[in-house]
């Protein structure tokens, strides 16, 4: 299964096995990663679930949707790499993605 | 001995306010009861990607088995609470067993209303709340035939759109000269209403039930205008009801469901209430509101969350709503009722626009249709109670970003 590595605000790392065709904000979910509240549990809808992507990843990762932008344009602390990890799907070409946590969401 | 809270409930807002305890520092025993077998569990998806298959039930669930685990979170799943003892300060359940509590919370939520008119048992008319109700609406939709839909709310319209999704023919009853009449603006009723019939559902307006006919399984639909709708299946959404029966019974305050102050407690000071069951001061609105809602779920369990654990917390979230039909996402903020302008933004042709409503120049409501940036900025002025100058609104030159400061 592809790892995901998720880094908490105050530098705490968490590695998780992540099962493929989930989203990013399930796999936190799932291995209770705190930071990642995913209110609306991933309707795109609330952006809780924002986290930056680590730059060497960006590429892979690739830009946000129309919608996601403009949820994102109103996140906390938005930069050029934000994501809604809701709208990032686990594959193998995402094995070893290190993704960053915002000190807040919403 | 520890503190022992107990949460009647175990959906979104009992999960929530159990992690909220334990967030906040209490470290007592918490026992959550709940009527239905599975973990709490997400029900949104239960009228679109669940219904259609495309998600999977182990996707629904808010946290895995191992959470409740780890916290000390006693679930008790597949239990009824029979009765509270305010003064004893007990749960029975219907199997005869009796907890006592120190604290309480009821988390009961608002199951679907029913309807009582003739044929309303038969096979095949159906509701939706909870996940074994999805289940036995899932096979309706690869029967194919027509689905008869009765209420033209949220949950109404968004399984006509998974209904349409699947093939099938689609008739929506409405008795309300609009859809969506309890939740959103004209201008969206309108919008909604052509998006449904532009995807071939066969919308009636103003139509009302009288009964329903079939041999022990629903064959068709009969409005009091005497009109005859053959039909496969029946989904009825015509509102939910909150589940204060036990609240009731234990002499608690009610008032359009269980009745809370501003810190998510009810009229028993070891009792707290929080959901789509309980109703709460708004100073925001500076009136009583009680909300359906996945966002008042949350927010409300994590203010009684904290007040179980000691805290002192007041609850003045901004309410708001989301509803995804076809590829439409509509994210409702704050509540419009008493607005006497409104303001519409964007074209509803494009499939974008926003309508704002105003009430005496302050801003009390905003539904964003495709719009984030709309839903996103309009949260921040509702929960600052902000005025908004109608004209500066109006112009579609104005930059949205530079109503806030």
């Amino acid at each position: 299964m592809p790892k995901i590595t998720y880094i908490e605000h105050n530098g705490a790392e968490h590695v998780v096995d992540a099962e493929k065709g989930v989203s990013v904000m399930e796999a936190a979910v799932k291995n209770m990663i705190p930071g990642i509240d995913a209110d609306c549990g991933g309707a795109c809808a609330c952006a809780t679930c924002h986290v930056y992507v680590d730059p060497a990843w960006m590429v892979k990762v690739g830009k946000p949707e129309t919608m996601e932008e403009s949820m994102l344009d109103f996140a906390y602390e938005p930069k050029e790499n934000s994501r809604l990890s809701c709208q990032i799907t686990v594959s193998d070409a995402l094995d070893g993605l290190i993704v960053r946590l915002p000190e807040f969401q919403g | 001995m520890s503190e022992r809270a107990i949460i009647i409930g175990a959906g979104q807002a009992a999960a929530q306010a159990a992690q909220s305890m334990r967030q906040a520092g209490f470290d007592g025993d918490i026992v959550m009861i709940g009527e239905e077998r599975e973990l709490p569990y997400q029900r949104p998806p239960l009228s679109k990607t669940y219904l259609q298959g495309e998600l999977g039930a182990d996707r629904l669930y808010l946290r895995p088995a191992a959470f409740y685990e780890q916290q000390r979170i006693d679930l008790r799943l597949g239990l009824r609470v029979a009765s509270i003892d305010a003064a004893a300060k007990t749960v029975t359940s219907e199997t005869g067993e009796t907890l006592s509590y120190d604290k309480l919370l009821i988390a009961t939520g608002a199951p679907p209303r029913r309807l009582d008119c003739a044929g309303a048992d038969l096979e095949g008319v159906r509701y939706l709340r909870s996940i074994a109700d999805s289940d036995a609406l899932r096979p309706a939709l690869s029967a194919g035939g027509r689905i008869v839909i009765v209420g033209a709310g949220y949950i109404g319209l968004e399984v006509a759109a998974s209904a349409r999704k699947a093939g099938l023919d689609v008739t929506v009853l409405e008795m309300a000269d609009r859809v969506l009449a309890r939740v959103a603006g004209k201008d969206v009723s309108a919008f909604y209403e052509k998006l449904h019939l532009d995807r071939g559902v066969d919308l009636r307006l103003g139509a009302a039930l009288d009964h329903f006919e079939g041999n022990g399984r629903v064959s068709a639909a009969v409005l009091k205008s005497g009109e005859r709708i053959d039909c496969a299946a029946v989904l009825v959404g015509v509102g939910a009801a909150p589940a204060i029966a036990l609240a009731e019974a234990a002499d608690l305050r009610i008032a359009n469901g269980v009745w809370t102050d501003d810190h998510a407690r009810t009229s028993d000071p070891s009792i707290w209430a929080a959901g789509d069951c309980a109703s709460h001061p708004s100073p925001i609105y500076e009136r009583r509101l009680r909300l359906e809602s996945v966002p008042n779920a949350i927010e409300q369990a994590k203010v009684a969350g904290a007040n179980m654990a000691g805290g002192d917390v007041v609850y003045d979230a901004v309410p708001w709503f989301w509803s995804d039909q076809y590829d439409v996402k509509l994210q409702t903020v704050g509540v419009s009722e008493g607005a006497d302008e409104t303001v519409l933004r964007g074209d509803p042709d494009a499939k974008k626009f926003s309508v704002w409503y105003l009430q005496r120049g302050r801003l009390l409501a905003v539904d964003a249709v495709n719009d984030p940036a709309a839903f996103a900025l309009s949260k921040r002025l509702i929960a600052a109670r902000a005025a908004v100058d109608a004209k500066i609104l109006a112009d579609p030159d104005t930059d949205l970003k530079s109503l806030v400061s």
